[in-house]
């Protein structure tokens, strides 16, 4: 029987077995940052064990940082402790760290796509969740716990057993309007929150073949909403293409032997998957969600389902929305266009396409935060800033920000915020906070009309 | 890491499904640099209206329900790999939690800090949330060596599942880092022949 491309990387990675226990899996990049690292250098030092493979670790600042005067120290004390932590740890240990105000720092998930450290067929892990992002490479990544933080630093393993298998396919073609974010939107709205959880998951079809590696990351950042530990899609020229010339891609000969193995990871015709789900692309639409978890997805123009369970309700009387009715037209006051998720540079080329000429509604604030120090610099070069700037937006500096408002980006108590970040909990972008996710199109579309709109009836 | 043997314990119930971690230990108390103290502010949006009064219509708050198990809905531990939810659980008192489900990393970050996870089926986790609730001195007893829960008082049980490595490690309160470590030479070896 053949092998799917989860199996391809994860049978490469196999050190040993241990009887009737997990596997010892070899990590080959470990990116870390301030706040889930601290207590794994601190077990490390009372252990007196070194660090095993640094050369193999990159840091970068992101989860706490302010998105505002960034040359200035950061005037939150334990932010500021935290963050100089890091610096400490990994100079201690040789450890490369992209701090604040360096010309690569920038949200985790998104830096390391964008130097090239991100690659096919390799095994990546990070101290959070999202770190499903970089499985668009064909890369098997997701997030460990500070334990396991630690365990990488020890010996760059993991003890692990190997997860199931799961497929999503979407084929046909995508509704004008579409974007990435509604297609995963959609997935986790039909899935749940939970049918992934024990899988990983490999999404197929001509829907992600087609899409942009951008795209791509922004699919499989949100498996992790579904349950499912990580995400891929199998690596093939579009993904060649990003990878290639840059900062820490491979290069020559080298680059020519990798390509030859990466081609050989796609997911065989006769592999057998655990688990399949099949869905038409024209079945989508723009999504929002209504509730506090991001399976409670419904299509922009839909109504609210009427469901009768305690944590159903509990979730609407937290957001102040009615069973059954439509989101459209409710006033919005915050828009947040940023987070691991959407705050490349094509999200800010959606958003600016649509905001261009117009001003966003008095009642709005808009934020826009880059997920790094490159992709706020090609803003600033392809002139989106000016458009945002003539708009009303306020561009910041990058950041997680009011994604998780670790920081001072937080939104105020019973407010709604339209987020393109990936979670909408209760508090999640401040105490009270009410979060609505949906794509950079929606959230541009919200800010400049103050208020929700359907704007399937506004494209072209 | 604290042994594990067996539980003989009063529990709270949380009847909320996909509690998250954001939930468990809200973001903005993740700057601290060692493991201590979440316990403090485990559940704080729950526990606290905005505020700081308490909210004493949440279940923590109310002293009918004492005890080491918490036992919670569906899908529990969902959302952010912070380990510092596994911390203020544990740092608040608890060494099991019950769920019908449970999401994954969470699960794996409960393992490493000697919180047990036992998952249940749906029926008996309505049993024991039923129970407490009619009752709060009801006694759940969990003996991880037979991977066993029960209802003390109705005298019904229910076997549960645990990754025998795990369950190895709970009990001797070994962690991964002593067995990779002894493992170097099997590692080198696998990087002195790995292609890629």
């Amino acid at each position: 029987m053949g092998k799917t491309l989860f199996d391809k990387v994860w049978d490469a990675h196999v050190v040993s077995n241990i009887e009737n226990g997990p596997q010892i899996l070899y990590i080959d990049k470990h990116l870390i940052h301030e706040v889930t690292s601290p207590q794994a250098f601190n077990e490390l030092k009372e252990r007196g064990i070194p660090i095993y493979r640094p050369s193999q670790t990159v840091a970068t600042a992101d989860h706490n940082t302010p998105t505002l005067n960034q040359d200035k120290p950061v005037k939150d004390e334990l932010s500021r402790k935290q963050l100089q932590q890091l610096s400490e740890n990994c100079k201690a240990n040789n450890i490369t760290l992209y701090e604040l105000g360096h010309k690569y720092n920038g949200i985790v998930h998104v830096m390391a796509p964008e130097l090239g450290i991100t690659q096919p067929g390799m095994t990546m892990v990070c101290g959070d969740s999202h770190t499903s992002t970089h499985g668009a490479f064909g890369a098997i990544a997701f997030g460990i716990g500070t334990s396991q933080v630690a365990q990488v630093f020890a010996s760059q393993c993991l003890l692990l057993t190997k997860p199931k298998s799961l497929r999503v396919s979407v084929n046909g073609k995508l509704k004008p309007g579409v974007l990435p974010k509604d297609v995963i939107l959609y997935i986790i709205s039909k899935l749940g929150t939970n049918s992934g959880t024990g899988y990983f998951c490999e999404y197929a079809g001509n829907v992600f073949e087609e899409m942009s590696m951008e795209g791509r990351m922004t699919v499989c950042n949100m498996s992790i909403e579904m349950g499912a530990r990580g995400g891929m899609i199998a690596p093939d020229e579009i993904t060649f293409e990003y990878v290639k010339g840059r900062e820490f891609a491979p290069k020559d000969d080298d680059l020519t032997k990798k390509l030859e193995y990466w081609k050989t990871l796609p997911t065989d015709k006769d592999a057998k998957f655990d688990k399949e789900y099949f869905f038409d692309a024209e079945d989508i639409e723009p999504m929002v969600t209504y509730g506090t978890n991001p399976g409670m997805g419904i299509k922009i123009n839909g109504n609210i389902p009427v469901e009768n369970n305690l944590s159903f309700k509990k979730s609407l009387k937290y957001m102040n929305f009615e069973a059954g009715e439509s989101l459209i037209d409710k006033p919005i006051n915050y828009v947040f266009i940023g987070s691991c998720t959407n705050s490349r540079i094509e999200d800010f080329r959606v958003a600016a396409n649509y905001v261009k000429g117009k001003r966003k509604a008095d009642n709005v604030t808009a934020w826009l935060v880059p997920g790094s120090k490159q992709v706020e610099a090609q803003i600033i070069k392809e002139g989106l800033k000016d458009i945002f700037d003539d708009a009303g937006f306020e561009l910041r500096q990058p950041g997680c920000s009011a994604c998780l408002a670790m920081n001072d980006d937080k939104i105020p108590q019973g407010e709604y915020c339209v987020s393109t970040s990936n979670r909408n909990f209760e508090g999640r972008q401040g105490q009270g906070s009410r979060t609505i996710l949906a794509s950079p199109l929606v959230a541009a579309a919200t800010a400049v009309e103050g208020r929700i709109i359907d704007i399937t009836k506004h494209l072209n | 890491m604290e042994k594990f043997i067996t539980l003989r314990s009063t529990a709270i119930p949380l009847n909320i499904e996909n509690v998250d971690t954001d939930q468990i230990i809200p973001a903005r108390f993740l700057k601290a640099t060692d493991k201590k103290g979440f316990g403090d502010n485990v559940f704080r949006d729950w526990r606290y209206k905005k505020d700081g009064s308490v909210n004493t219509s949440f279940v923590l708050n109310n002293s009918d329900y004492k005890g080491s198990i918490l036992v919670a809905g569906n899908n529990f531990g969902c959302g952010s790999s912070r380990e510092h939810a596994a911390w203020a659980i544990v740092g608040y008192g608890f060494k099991v939690v019950v769920s019908s489900f449970f999401a994954d990393i969470f699960k794996g970050n409960a393992l490493n800090n000697g919180l047990l996870p036992v998952q249940v089926s749906e029926p008996f986790l309505s049993d024991i949330l039923n129970e407490i609730e009619s009752n709060p001195e009801t006694v759940i007893k969990v003996n991880l060596e037979e991977q066993k829960i029960s209802i003390e008082r109705k005298n019904i049980s229910e076997k549960f599942e645990i990754d025998p490595y795990k369950k190895t490690c709970m009990i001797n309160g070994y962690d991964d880092i002593d067995y990779l470590v002894n493992n170097k030479e099997l590692i080198e070896a696998f990087e002195a022949q790995k292609i890629f």
